[in-house]
């Protein structure tokens, strides 16, 4: 069996284990509960729930907040940054069984500045880069961000989003359904 | 894609056994613990954590602007860099957001923790396992 299905299935079984709600800090398992700022510091509960939710990672669907407006984080510090922008969708995955890869630049680089990827990560060029799934569970490629910082790999149809000609079309959540009780309560 | 799904759909068995193993879930997702040195020079462990920041911030002022590495442990922050302005320091210099004289907000952890990422979430790739 290839390894990268015994990989996501690890992570799709733990998926709704680690997602979790968000846990207050003083439970939260790395900040010390004696520490003198523990009553100082923000509870991400207090936060995130005001913002558009999601299902997994921060439980915020943080392109979609960004878009509503209800964040408006700062782009840049110094004002001569030049701030960069590109509205270019690239495909990837054209061959394997799962659905394409619609890769949007927009919502990246709304986030993020175009050195962050290029080319270090990727060669700024249509079909120039090995991509792999197993690479990309290991941390590397799309995988340096993804289930770190950004939507977890566990969110498999936001990726694979878009149909093969004449392919089934992508699912819009996990390819299976999660037992009611396996997701903790809100 | 069936055979996939059947072996998801066995693994999916295993979750009543794997919610009572796992210990709760640990940290907000993306939560870095910086302890380089910090524990070692008799303070607590730093967290930084990226849901707070990027409220405020886009990925590009401090990856891109102020050139942290997006590799945990990859940046060489000292206590002296960030009293100067640099790394942290370029924020919280009392102007773009509180002074470095507030310790305790940064060095919060309980002590004995790695530096990392957090919140349960690190890509579980056979090469980090
Ligand atoms: C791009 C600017 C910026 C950088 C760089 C930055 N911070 Fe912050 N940080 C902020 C701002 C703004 C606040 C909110 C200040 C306020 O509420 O007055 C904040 C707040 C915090 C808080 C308090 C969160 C809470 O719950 O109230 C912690 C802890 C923190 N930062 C740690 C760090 C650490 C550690 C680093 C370096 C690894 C760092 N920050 C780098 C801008 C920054
Ligand atoms: C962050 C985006 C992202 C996520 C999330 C993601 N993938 Fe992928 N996946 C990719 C990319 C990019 C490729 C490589 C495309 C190529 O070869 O050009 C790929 C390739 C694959 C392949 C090999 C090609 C194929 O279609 O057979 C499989 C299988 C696969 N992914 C399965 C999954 C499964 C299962 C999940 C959920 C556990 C998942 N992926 C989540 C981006 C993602
Ligand atoms: C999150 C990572 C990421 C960021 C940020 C990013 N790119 Fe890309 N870029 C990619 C990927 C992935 C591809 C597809 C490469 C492939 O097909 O193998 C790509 C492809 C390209 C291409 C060739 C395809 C096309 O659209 O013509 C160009 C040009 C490009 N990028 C320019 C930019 C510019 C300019 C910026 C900044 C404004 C930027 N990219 C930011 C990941 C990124
Ligand atoms: C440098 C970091 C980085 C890399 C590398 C990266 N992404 Fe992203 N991606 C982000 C961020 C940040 C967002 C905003 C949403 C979030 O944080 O959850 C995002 C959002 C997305 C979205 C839109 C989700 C939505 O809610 O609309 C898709 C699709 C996506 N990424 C696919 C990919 C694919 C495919 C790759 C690899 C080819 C990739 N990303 C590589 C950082 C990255
Ligand atoms: C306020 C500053 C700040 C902002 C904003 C920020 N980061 Fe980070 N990021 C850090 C720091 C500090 C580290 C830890 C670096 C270290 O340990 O040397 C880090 C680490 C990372 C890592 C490495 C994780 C790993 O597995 O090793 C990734 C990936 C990352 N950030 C992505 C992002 C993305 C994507 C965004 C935007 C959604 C973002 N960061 C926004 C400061 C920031
Ligand atoms: C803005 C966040 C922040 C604040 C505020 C802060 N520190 Fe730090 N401190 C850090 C970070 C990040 C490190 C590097 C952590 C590591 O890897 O060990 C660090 C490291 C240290 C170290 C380890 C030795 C060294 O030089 O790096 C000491 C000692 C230390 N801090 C003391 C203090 C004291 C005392 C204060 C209050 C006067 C303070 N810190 C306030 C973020 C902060």
């Amino acid at each position: 069996m290839p390894t990268w299905i015994i990989v996501a299935a690890l992570l799709l079984v733990n998926a709704p284990v680690l997602a979790g709600p968000w846990d207050k800090l003083r439970e939260d398992g790395v900040h010390d509960p004696r520490s003198p700022a523990i009553n100082r510091l923000q509870e991400p509960g207090d936060a995130l729930s005001k913002l558009t939710p999601d299902s997994a990672g921060n439980m915020v669907r943080w392109v979609q907040s960004l878009e509503k407006g209800e964040i408006n984080p700062r782009a840049n510090l110094r004002p001569d940054t030049k701030i960069r922008l590109y509205d270019s969708d690239v495909m990837l995955n054209l061959n394997g069984g799962m659905p394409m890869v619609k890769f949007p630049h927009r919502q990246h680089t709304l986030w993020l500045d175009c050195a962050n990827c290029h080319d270090h990560l990727f060669k700024a060029e249509a079909g120039a880069n090995k991509l792999s799934m197993l690479a990309i569970l290991n941390g590397e490629q799309c995988g340096v961000c993804h289930g770190a910082v950004s939507f977890p790999l566990t969110e498999c149809f936001r990726c694979h989003n878009t149909a093969k000609p004449g392919g089934k079309p992508p699912r819009p959540s996990l390819p299976i359904a999660i037992p009611a009780g396996a997701v903790p309560p809100k | 894609m069936s055979q996939v799904r059947r072996i998801l759909q066995v693994c999916l068995l295993l979750i009543p056994a794997l919610v009572a193993g796992i210990p709760p879930a640990a940290a907000e997702y993306a939560d870095v613990v910086l302890n380089r040195r910090a524990e070692k020079e008799g303070m607590r462990p730093v967290i930084f954590p990226h849901w707070f920041h990027r409220i405020r911030f886009r990925c590009k002022v401090c990856h891109q602007e102020l050139g942290f590495k997006m590799r945990v442990g990859s940046n060489d922050v000292r206590m002296s860099d960030i009293v100067e302005g640099k790394f942290c320091g370029a924020c919280h210099n009392g102007d773009v957001a509180w002074a470095p004289d507030q310790c305790d907000l940064c060095h919060s952890a309980k002590r004995g923790l790695p530096t990392g990422i957090y919140g349960g979430h690190e890509t579980l790739g056979p090469g980090r396992w």
